[in-house]
């Protein structure tokens, strides 16, 4: 594994290695080991195109428990935000020496871009490329679901995951279907017509256009944040009429199943996708996928710099002639 | 390849360091065996054994995993974790006894009193096991070692355990390439 | 001058044949004292000059890109010795005086014809109808009009432009885009956008755009030509206003006959292009429409762009792609040596049938007393496209490191060579 772009780049065999290793990292931190000396003397950027303040500091917190050095490179509003100004970037960040690059960036490819082009030759992180993917989102919501239903053990066969919302604009949404699919879950995609891409009878999930009707069969429910904005582009026609059909309410809540848990990629929408008091009910898990989103950004960066990179092996050869 | 040790002779070695263990200790209260995965856990969790064998009461009996704290990690492709399990009283103010299978350069033992060190901070901390085969690169010796064995660089000493490797025994092979 | 006896030649039949030019034109026999410097062109075939009519080049306004000279040196090294310069430059060709600019810069490099096409509308803004008839009155004689990178989206200017160049037998080509239903649009509608997370172009977009001109065409009784088809359902509406008679005809690019939205998934913006590459369905009924007349030319949509405008993230980048230098052999590639059509049907939709569409005269076929307007083309022999090794100015193109049939050895334009791939 030499970057993360996409949930298709992983193999299951490495989605659950990444999953196994973030699940002896997080019970160390149980057993209050808050850092690690492993990737002391690497440098991780954050190069972020686009405001996040909650991924950026989840990365930012995995990078330094493993002692990391962290640059934090906010490119949005300034000058470089259009263009050439990633292939830019890129060759300075390449002249620093980065050895990883977590990018957020608002087009749809962004990180394949970056790693696909020579511009730099330590590892690419994709932090969510447009509407296309956000994979350690993905990887982190399916730890979340390990933990809680599978006992952080193997796939998760055998479990129906509902995911909520926008999945039109949703990158969170695109890398959990590849994932829990890969990971032997069934999904179903629920939304409003118009919030569905089409050519989405190609990801081998099921369609229900009623929540009411399949809430009670999923053991996970994944609520997605829904912009305002999306009214103005007649997407639905108002807040009311969308949550009334695909908000998470408190008698939602009563039709799930016993064991079932609630989850939201943040931030939420209060009120519009999901209720106050749903997103704090005893299913809601919402506040322990932060803490373990730390822990599977530690293990991601583990697993791809904290051994030889191409480039150690590269300088390695180096030396050696 | 030959068989430096058999399965009644390994028998015997724990034996030994487990009455050697409670000797120098006086007793078993306030102690703590830690492994260090993978061979080094069974060891460990033999010597418990032995020990509550001889004493009549539990010991408590942990694991290590010390690769997060390597210093040669970026020599090769990263590594699998082995899981970190730390007896719940934890171990501030015990003595702690770290097993291993092989004692060779001490980079092991020394990232794995780093790793202690961020979990608490033991009275004493000893260190137990099976095979010394000698080379140290730091100043680092054994409290309990099970046999000593002289070797040149280019041998290579393999310690099996059956719950890991289905049988018992430590072999030596030139490592002729 | 520019008098040559051309031997051992094939013809578009496979026939042997002899080419004659004195003075610049297509001469059965010399005249006495004619004095014909003799080519042997064993192994080659002998086609007309190609004739593209639709084509970005960029000046004035963006010669970083493009200009009239570097274009002509492209077109004439794909075989073209026409080529219509689409108007969406900086001013944009919406006056007499900006077209006959482009038309002369053109007649100044001698390489080949350049035919300015004029923009339907003032600034191509869709709004008002530009000067048309003054620019078919100027030097530059227009008889296109195309707001191209745009689309006549409102309904009544297009009646009104398809009504007005009745005037002067003009026609309208129409960049069928429907805007409303492709704003921030990046790429074809379809399963592969689903999972790009790309913004999607979808077909109905421009099948909603044609439909409503062929009703139009045949309210008003007009000339409709339709800019890239792209769609399979686009094909069937052009096939159905065929047979009610109505005069509409349309092209395609040689890119749409070769490459599907699967190429996306590389992020790589060099595959980025308006109107999107589609899938292999489309393709399919693209190099069928060709093949049966429905779809009456190829068209290049020779896109150039400076690599800043490409070396960056999709979404950011421009859209198009380079095509008059590879256009023949991908053509050759997609439907003669697939069989879908023999060499001189192909030649037909890339010669002759443009130059009658545009009404350019001595373009497209090889006729006794005609300027010689011709190519030399080795049908035996490939060659690989490297972006450096291109004669224009910009390097964009998506057939890069990809090994072609038909090597494009000699071109003549009035009867002087103009480009020699061996000199
Ligand atoms: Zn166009």
């Amino acid at each position: 594994m030499k970057n993360l772009l996409s949930i298709d780049d992983l193999t299951k065999a490495e989605a659950i290695e990444i999953l196994d290793t973030a699940v002896t990292l997080s019970n160390l931190s149980e057993t209050g080991v808050k850092k690690f000396p492993t990737l002391r003397g690497r440098t991780v950027v954050n190069l972020f195109f686009e405001d996040s303040t909650r991924t950026r500091i989840s990365f930012e917190a995995a990078a330094k428990r493993l002692s990391a050095d962290v640059i934090n490179f906010s490119a949005k509003g300034s000058s470089l935000s259009k263009g050439e100004s990633l292939k830019d970037t890129a060759m300075t960040l390449q002249a620093m020496g980065a050895d990883a690059v977590i990018i957020r960036h608002n087009s749809s490819g962004a990180a394949h871009r970056l790693a696909s082009q020579k511009w730099i030759d330590g590892a690419v992180i994709n932090a969510g490329d447009g509407t296309r993917e956000h994979p350690t989102q993905a990887l982190l919501d399916a730890f979340t679901i390990r933990r809680n239903l599978k006992n952080d053990q193997g796939d998760l066969k055998g479990l129906k995951v509902g995911i909520v919302g926008d999945i039109l604009h949703s990158r969170v949404a695109r890398s959990n279907v590849l994932l829990l699919s890969k990971l032997g879950a069934e999904v179903v995609l629920i939304a409003p017509p118009t919030l569905l891409p089409v050519g989405v009878d190609s990801w081998g999930t099921s369609v229900s256009y009623s929540f009411d009707e399949v809430i009670g069969d999923c053991d996970a429910v994944m609520m997605l944040r829904v912009q305002k904005e999306r009214m103005e582009d007649l997407f639905f026609p108002t807040e009311r009429e969308y949550s009334r059909a695909f908000g998470l309410t408190k008698d939602r809540i009563a039709m799930m199943k016993e064991s079932a848990i609630v989850m939201h990629p943040g931030p939420m929408n209060r009120g519009l996708e999901i209720s106050a008091d749903s997103a704090e009910s005893n299913k809601s898990v919402i506040v322990e996928q932060v803490a373990n989103g730390v822990s599977v950004r530690m293990a991601v960066l583990y697993l791809l710099i904290g051994g030889a990179t191409t480039r150690d092996l590269e300088t390695h050869l180096g030396e050696n002639k | 390849m030959s068989v430096v040790l058999n399965g009644a002779e390994i028998a015997r070695a724990l034996k030994r360091i487990s009455h050697e263990i409670l000797e120098r200790n006086h007793g078993s209260s306030d102690l703590i065996l830690l492994g260090i995965p993978t061979r080094g856990v069974a060891i460990a969790e033999q010597i418990a054994s032995d020990i509550s064998g001889i004493e009549n009461s539990e010991i408590e009996c942990g694991t290590l995993d010390i690769t997060m704290y390597r210093d040669d990690l970026r020599l090769k492709p990263p590594r699998n974790l082995f899981p970190t399990r730390i007896p719940a009283s934890g171990i501030d103010g015990k003595n702690v006894v770290l097993v291993d299978d092989v004692l060779y350069s001490g980079r092991t033992i020394r990232a794995a009193l780093d790793a202690l060190n961020e979990i608490g901070r033991p009275r004493t901390v000893q260190l137990a096991v099976l095979i010394d085969r000698g080379h140290r690169e730091l100043p680092i010796r054994a409290d309990y070692v099970g046999k000593n064995i002289p070797t040149s660089k280019n041998e290579n000493v393999k310690v099996h355990i059956s719950s890991v490797d289905g049988i018992d025994e430590v072999t030596i092979e030139s490592d002729l390439k | 001058m520019n008098t040559w006896q051309i031997k051992n030649l094939f013809d578009v039949h496979g026939k042997e044949t002899e080419l004659n030019v004195e003075a610049g034109l297509f001469v059965d026999q010399f005249s006495q004292d004619a004095q014909p410097q003799t080519i042997d062109a064993r192994g080659l075939t002998v086609i007309p000059g190609l004739v593209d009519l639709h084509t970005h080049l960029r000046e004035p306004g963006r010669e970083d890109a493009e200009t009239v000279l570097t274009g002509a040196q492209a077109a004439v090294a794909g075989g073209y010795t026409a080529i219509s310069a689409m108007p969406n430059t900086l001013p944009v060709a919406d006056t007499a005086g900006v077209v006959e600019q482009v038309y002369r810069l053109g007649k100044l490099h001698q390489l080949c014809d350049v035919y300015p096409i004029g923009a339907v509308t003032v600034g191509q803004k869709g709004e008002q109808l530009a000067e048309l008839t003054a620019m078919n009155q100027s030097e530059a004689k227009v008889r296109i009009f195309s707001d191209d990178g745009h689309c006549v989206a409102d309904p009544l200017v297009m009646r009104r432009a398809l009504e007005y160049v009745k005037l002067f037998d003009g026609v309208i080509a129409q960049h069928a885009q429907d805007p409303r239903l492709t704003e921030n649009a990046q790429m074809n509608e379809g399963e592969v956008s689903s999972k790009l997370g790309l913004k999607g172009w979808p077909a109905v977009a421009e099948e909603a755009i044609i439909a409503r001109d062929i009703l139009l065409t045949e309210h008003v009784g007009s000339r409709l030509h339709v800019c890239h088809l792209t769609t399979a359902g686009g094909v069937e509406l052009i096939r159905d206003a065929k047979k009610k008679g109505l005069n509409v005809t349309a092209e395609v690019t040689p890119h749409h006959l070769l490459l599907t939205d699967e190429l996306a998934g590389s992020f790589d913006p060099v595959y980025k292009v308006n109107p999107p590459l589609r899938t292999n369905k489309d393709v399919a009924a693209l190099r069928a429409g060709l093949a049966d007349g429905t779809i009456d030319i190829v068209a290049t949509d020779h896109a150039p762009h400076p690599q800043e405008s490409k070396d960056c993230e999709w979404s950011a980048a421009a859209f198009g792609m380079l095509g008059l230098e590879t256009a023949f052999s991908i053509c050759y590639m997609t439907m003669v040596k697939n069989e879908l059509m023999s060499l001189s049907e192909l030649v037909d939709r890339m010669a002759l049938r443009p130059a009658q569409i545009a009404r350019y005269e001595n373009q497209g076929e090889i006729r006794t007393g005609n300027r010689a307007n011709f190519a030399l083309v080795d049908l035996n022999s490939s060659w690989t496209v490297e972006p450096e090794q291109l004669k224009s100015k910009s390097k964009n193109t998506p057939f890069a490191g990809m090994e072609l049939p038909a090597v494009i050895e000699k071109t003549f334009h009035n009867g002087a060579l103009v480009f020699d791939r061996r000199g």
